[in-house]
């Protein structure tokens, strides 16, 4: 027996980024809970996002170069509905804008964890 | 039961500062001390009055049980839940229920922080869930919500640049406030980048400092030395914990704390004379303003614009300073309410706005989390 956030560290170990859904009221649901937080339903059910998502809020966090220099912390509505917090890879940090149209990709791994982080369409 | 049996009922009857900025050598525990002790004796009580005592305080896990410790009280009612910065604010509504219900007779509101001097980081220590992989640090979320706020209503740098240098001209006028030198809208834009586009100008000061509230019944308050301020009405709200799950990051649950605290106190935000709005960062002036109704939504930084918050301009915000020029030790909800009852006394000095009848107190906690919003007046309001 194991609890949703297990679940999801699980699928992300193996590539699969998953999200849920309430059959109760259709809403989907991220973060991974035991009750969804529109209705209190216990009948959320694991569904593969289509992955695709756009900007909802972005800043460039500033860091000394030799710390690792600035990065990107943005917000990232899904296609189905939910926000997270997220990053997007590829362009640099001031080049990604509130609006941009992104897909998820998985990353880390090791001691991090997995944890799911978004590229530019069509990059 | 009506949600305005609260109003009027209970009263601020003391405050105390500490001394705050740059305190080293003083743990929280012993700043507390000294806001607790200024606070009873502009209250003209004892530590033997008190009989309720509510607080919390970062480096301990039983925060108000250390305080009552520290102070040597044993209350008849503790509270401390951990909300935030706005905890604070939102001690005013416990306090006022039990001490209308008998359950106390003057209760203890208080907060102190070595955050400064003891180089405490700002911010739980404990991850949002799902936020932990990107870095985030406090500054973001607010960041994230100045880029939107700037997105959706084409709020622009120079307008929101408007509330540090608004905030640092009250804080000239404040002799104990801890930047007094002068900033422009220039020198604002132009300090260092943070986090896009919030500049360290737009954040917090990082103190030393601890503040306390002593609270009765306004029965008892009339009797006592000090012309006391009347609680007429205070509520709270939460919509999240974590940035991400904030569903529009224009709008806090200020939006819902303010019309039920206006509503409890029978008041609008046109008859409010002056506020203490939680300034943890410039936009959270501006979604303040625009959520409690002092102006619509997204309409903020036209109405900041021109000095109309800064002395002389039409509606005083943050006399003292606030946390950006004044002070801001890890949690600044204590120091709302103390400028406010402050500016009702009229014992702000140089700084004093004309004859307030009713003062605004607002604390914010988390991310935008928690809201509370708390009105206050004087005699002749009841």
């Amino acid at each position: 027996m194991q609890g949703p956030e297990s679940h999801y560290q699980e699928y992300l170990a193996k590539g699969e980024f998953r999200i849920q859904r309430c059959d109760a009221c259709n809403s989907h649901v991220f973060y991974p809970r035991l009750l969804c937080p529109h209705c209190g339903s216990s009948a959320l059910k694991w569904i593969v996002p289509s992955g695709a998502g756009t900007v909802y809020s972005t800043t460039v966090m500033r860091r000394r170069p030799e710390a690792g220099g600035d990065y990107n912390v943005c917000l990232v509505d899904l296609e189905e509905g939910p926000r997270l917090m997220s990053r997007v890879d590829g362009p640099p940090p001031a080049a990604i804008g509130i609006g941009m149209r992104v897909k998820a990709r998985i990353a880390g791994g090791g001691d991090a964890g997995f944890f799911v982080v978004f590229e530019p369409v069509g990059n | 039961m009506a949600s305005n049996n609260l109003r009027g009922q209970t009263a601020a009857v003391g405050v105390g500062l500490s001394d705050f900025g740059d305190v080293p050598g003083f743990t929280h525990f012993e700043l507390m001390a000294q806001a607790v002790e200024r606070a009873l004796a502009d209250a003209g009580l004892k530590k033997a009055d008190v009989d309720g005592v509510f607080a919390t305080l970062e480096p301990s896990n039983l925060p108000v049980v250390a305080v009552c410790e520290y102070l040597g009280i044993r209350p008849k009612v503790m509270e401390g839940t951990m909300i935030g910065g706005s905890s604070f604010v939102n001690y005013l509504q416990w306090a006022a229920l039990a001490l209308q219900a008998g359950l106390c007779e003057v209760a203890l509101i208080t907060y102190g922080s070595n955050s400064r001097s003891g180089k405490r980081k700002p911010g739980g220590a404990v991850p949002i869930p799902y936020e932990g992989a990107y870095d985030a640090r406090l500054v973001t979320a607010y960041a994230l919500a100045t880029a939107r706020h700037m997105h959706q209503y084409g709020t622009t740098r120079a307008q929101l640049a408007e509330i540090p240098v608004a905030a640092r001209a009250w804080a000239r006028l404040n002799p104990k406030a801890t930047q007094r030198g002068p900033l422009s809208i220039e020198d604002v834009i132009r300090s260092r980048m943070v986090s896009d586009p919030l500049t360290v100008a737009d954040c917090c000061l990082i103190s030393d400092g601890a503040g306390a509230v002593i609270m009765t019944r306004a029965d008892r308050a009339k009797y006592l030395p000090r012309k006391p301020a009347y609680l007429l009405g205070v509520a709270a709200e939460t919509s999240h914990l974590g940035i991400a799950q904030m569903a529009d990051l224009t709008v806090t649950a200020a939006a819902q704390s303010g019309p039920r605290a206006f509503s409890m106190a029978g008041l609008a935000p046109k008859d409010v004379d002056v506020l203490s709005l939680y300034d943890a960062f410039s936009i959270n002036t501006l979604l303040f303003l625009e959520d409690l109704g002092f102006c619509s939504k997204g309409e903020g930084g036209a109405f900041v614009s021109g000095g109309n918050i800064a002395p002389g301009g039409k509606l005083p915000v943050n006399t003292n300073g606030g946390g950006l020029s004044c002070m801001h030790p890890g949690m600044y909800g204590v120091f709302t309410i103390i400028e406010t009852v402050t500016q009702l006394r009229g014992d702000a000095g140089e700084r004093q706005v004309k004859d307030p009848k009713v003062g605004l107190a607002h604390g914010n906690g988390g991310s935008l989390s928690t809201q509370v919003t708390s009105l206050f007046g004087t005699e002749e309001t009841l």
